[in-house]
């Protein structure tokens, strides 16, 4: 019953969309208030009925309802709750009804939130908002209803991917789909603004919360996915240049992009077309990983059910939107006339410096994906793509905007010297430089990758110290700095985070040791400073796995600092076995230690890895996360959003 | 029936990426053959390195490398005697040759390009005259967007 209301409730909110992708645009063009105000209503009443969907789906998954196609397929009574919960969206069609949702929620937000701005503006961005909702409602209900029942109705299903019975699954896709949504925001800002015809600082200021938060929301889904592989796949790898992640690190490096030249556009009222552009590529780039993960166009280790019809269904959807959206620009964009006037050296070139860096580098891990494709296609070679050539080829990007971001980020708006701006960062170089020396000097006869990420990481994050303490003036106080505006230290808090996930990827690169033996029981052995005994190899029952569990004690310096239990899972129903490695996280690096098989000679093979500075990607990115998060807080965002109206006239203007 | 499931789980264990019995004596031979074998793709993998995967053939194909390395080859005759069996498709890292040169060059080419665009508008802008900075502006409008960006 509930699942026929949730069906019932989906196909209405369908409805409501469609009717508000229409009536508001006509409204707006008409200038009738009552039809502009209609997207209001319609937008909260669309996320209650969709959100009422995805319950009952949620329900449905939890009561284990066997009569439901996508419940067995990806279900099992003897799953955990959380796992059973999650798993709601483990799978194709929940997943779509998850993404639909927060196509509805961010519509809900802006029409809840979105007070402060002018009616036809708000009436044109809910309606772009409804007509993208309105296309994967389509989708949902004409390729993929997760609402399918079947005739007979099975016993017990055939229980989830073990891959994907893991908290990160709870939590990864969620973040993810919100931040590759939310870039539909800055979409639905961007066409409205086109066939409004207008755009002024007051839109950058508009629109750059909502590209802030996807970008937040991208990096913690991003940040979250990378882990999930890390502790999950066994061997330690944190990023693989695969197509579906290639997907979701497009759109975060073009919604960086973004919500740097939407200063420009609030600041200076310059870039404007290409900040328009850059908001409409960005989204296409999310659609454009939605197609690559649905239509199995790459092999990807993402593997979803698979199947050409929703492929093409959803191109469609691309081509209309980005076609549609593309050719609006083009007869727009002369309307878009620069306004601000600044020299060749100052932070509005060093803004777009950094764009042009973010779009290029964006722009290789674009042809890296599809060459594959298109070599097949066009040229007739069957090739791959994979991470020693975008190791090559797009960390340059990375090193260049390294080496420019200090400077960029501290150089005055209008006109700038590059020589007094650079000067004013000497003891960041400086220090930077002799840091990396010194570990140089330490390291014997390795590569230079680590001196170099040190000397990056080191360089941003001191650059963004001292750009944050002349914020505080000529003579800077402590009290000045912590009354900066938070979009001060927002800047300085995601500056350095990048800073610190350079420096450690690139140490974990350089400085990862690794140890493979065919360890016996209670022989100790050493691997770097630490001293590790198979104590014992049990067999251990899970709710729906067997486990092979070893026990392995930790000495350092014949201290013991720990016992680690690595496992070897089998999943009887999924047929699959997985292994969980165990990892001691440690703050200068993890012990990462994984069993395998057990040999003829009764010894177990076990794998040992050392992993430098692991926890500080994450960490990096958790500042980055934390300083969108400090620049949304930024009082002038809620002045703009209209959550606080100033007194007229109490203030004299600037 | 638990006891049969377990001998069966047992019978269908993977097997691991590289085993310790596949390392060879030699260190630096290994690790040569490691450093080759990561830019070597798994065939039946998903985007995987023979490095990193724990497929059968991957196995194979690292004895494989280990043997011709052994056998006194250079790293580019060993990868070469792989590529000429299994094709262009096992190399992780693509070839610089023929069509891929497009892909090599498809980065700083577009970089060229932006620089080339981004420096042009530069120029504009810092030639440009403040012209009539509120031209498109009414008094109502102007009105809001004082209240708007009135910090």
């Amino acid at each position: 019953m509930i699942t026929e209301l949730g069906h019932f409730t989906l196909i209405l909110a369908f409805f409501v969309a469609i009717v508000q992708s229409v009536v508001p645009l006509i409204g707006a063009s008409k200038r009738w208030t009552g039809w502009m105000v209609f997207a209001e209503p319609a937008a909260i009443v669309q996320f209650l009925l969709t959100a009422f969907a995805f319950g009952a789906l949620i329900w449905a998954f939890v009561t284990s309802d066997f009569s439901l196609r996508i419940v067995v397929e990806n279900s099992h009574t003897a799953k955990p709750m959380l796992y059973k919960i999650s798993g709601t969206w483990g799978n194709h069609e929940g997943s779509m009804l998850l993404w639909v949702l927060i196509v509805t929620l961010f519509g809900a937000m802006a029409a809840f939130f979105g007070g402060g701005l002018p009616p036809t503006l708000k009436a044109r961005v809910l309606a772009v908002q409804s007509a993208i909702a309105v296309a994967f409602f389509g989708f949902i209900l004409l390729t993929s209803n997760p609402f399918d029942r079947l005739a007979i109705a099975p016993f017990d299903g055939r229980d989830l991917n073990p891959l994907l019975q893991d908290p990160g699954l709870a939590f990864h896709p969620p973040f993810l789909y919100l931040g590759y949504v939310g870039l539909s925001m800055a979409f639905s800002f961007a066409i409205a603004a086109l066939i409004e015809g207008r755009i002024d600082a007051a839109w950058g200021r508009w629109v750059r919360p909502w590209t802030l938060a996807a970008w937040v929301f991208l990096t913690i889904g991003i940040a979250l996915g990378s882990w999930w592989a890390y502790y999950e796949l066994g061997w330690g790898g944190f990023w693989f240049w695969d197509p579906v992640e290639n997907a979701s690190f497009m759109p975060w490096l073009l919604a960086a992009a973004l919500l740097h030249s939407a200063i420009v556009v609030e600041k200076r009222e310059a870039l404007k077309s290409w900040t328009i552009l850059l908001a409409i590529i960005a989204f296409g780039f999310s659609l454009i990983g939605t197609f690559i993960v649905r239509s199995g166009l790459l092999t990807s280790v993402h593997a979803f059910a698979n199947d050409p019809e929703r492929g093409v269904f959803i191109l469609i959807i691309l081509v209309f939107f980005i076609g549609g959206a593309l050719t609006l620009f083009a007869a727009r964009a002369q309307a878009m006339e620069a306004k601000g006037v600044f020299g060749m050296v100052s932070r509005e070139s060093a803004l777009i410096v950094n764009n042009v860096l973010l779009a290029v580098s964006c722009f290789v891990v674009f042809v890296g994906t599809m060459w594959p494709m298109v070599a097949e296609m066009m040229f007739d070679r069957k090739l791959s793509v994979g991470a020693p050539f975008f190791n090559a080829a797009f960390s340059p990007f990375m090193v260049l905007l390294g080496l420019i971001l200090p400077i960029g980020a501290m150089l005055p708006w209008k006109r700038g010297r590059l020589g007094k701006t650079a000067w004013s960062l000497r003891y960041a170089f400086g220090l930077a430089l002799a840091i990396a020396l010194l570990v140089w000097a330490m390291q014997t006869g390795r590569s230079a990758l680590g001196p170099v990420g040190l000397f990056l990481g080191a360089w941003i994050t001191f650059g963004a110290a001292i750009d944050l303490w002349s914020r505080t003036g000529r003579n800077g106080s402590f009290k000045r700095l912590i009354r900066l505006p938070g979009a001060d230290w927002g800047k300085a808090v995601a500056h350095t985070g990048l800073g610190v996930a350079i420096f450690a990827i690139a140490g974990l690169t350089a400085w990862e040791a690794e140890d493979i033996r065919v360890a016996q029981l209670n022989q100790p052995f050493e691997v770097g400073q630490f001293t590790l005994t198979l104590q014992d190899v049990r067999r251990v029952q899970g709710p729906n796995y067997f486990s092979t569990t070893a026990d392995v004690l930790v000495e350092k310096g014949g201290r013991a600092i720990g016992t680690l239990h690595p496992e070897k899972r089998d999943y009887p129903v999924a047929r699959m076995p997985t292994t969980e490695a165990a990892i001691d996280y440690r703050f200068l690096g993890d012990l990462y230690v994984v069993i395998g098989d057990q040999q003829a000679d009764g010894g177990w093979v076990m794998r040992t890895y050392i992993k430098p500075l692991a926890n500080w990607i994450w960490g990096g990115c958790i500042l980055m996360a934390l300083g969108g998060v400090l620049s949304l807080s930024d009082r002038r965002f809620r002045v703009a959003a209209g959550a606080r109206k100033t007194p007229a006239g109490g203030v004299p203007a600037e | 029936m638990r006891r049969l499931v377990l001998i069966l789980m047992l019978l269908a264990a993977p097997v691991f990426a590289v085993q310790p019995d596949e390392v060879l004596d030699d260190p630096v031979l290994e690790q040569r053959a490691r450093d080759l074998s990561v830019g070597l793709r798994c065939l039946v993998c998903r985007n995987e390195s023979i490095d990193e995967s724990n497929a059968e053939l991957a196995r194979d194909l690292r004895l494989l490398l280990r043997e011709r390395l052994v056998a006194g080859d250079t790293d580019e005759e060993a990868v070469a005697f792989i590529v000429d069996r299994y094709g262009e498709y096992v190399l992780l890292k693509p070839t610089t040759n023929g069509s891929n040169l497009l892909l090599w060059l498809a980065g700083p080419i577009m970089l060229l390009i932006a620089a080339v665009v981004g420096l042009n508008f530069l120029r504009t802008r810092a030639k440009a005259q403040v012209s009539g900075e509120t031209e498109a502006l009414s008094a109502e409008e102007q009105e809001r967007l004082r209240q708007i960006l009135e910090d």
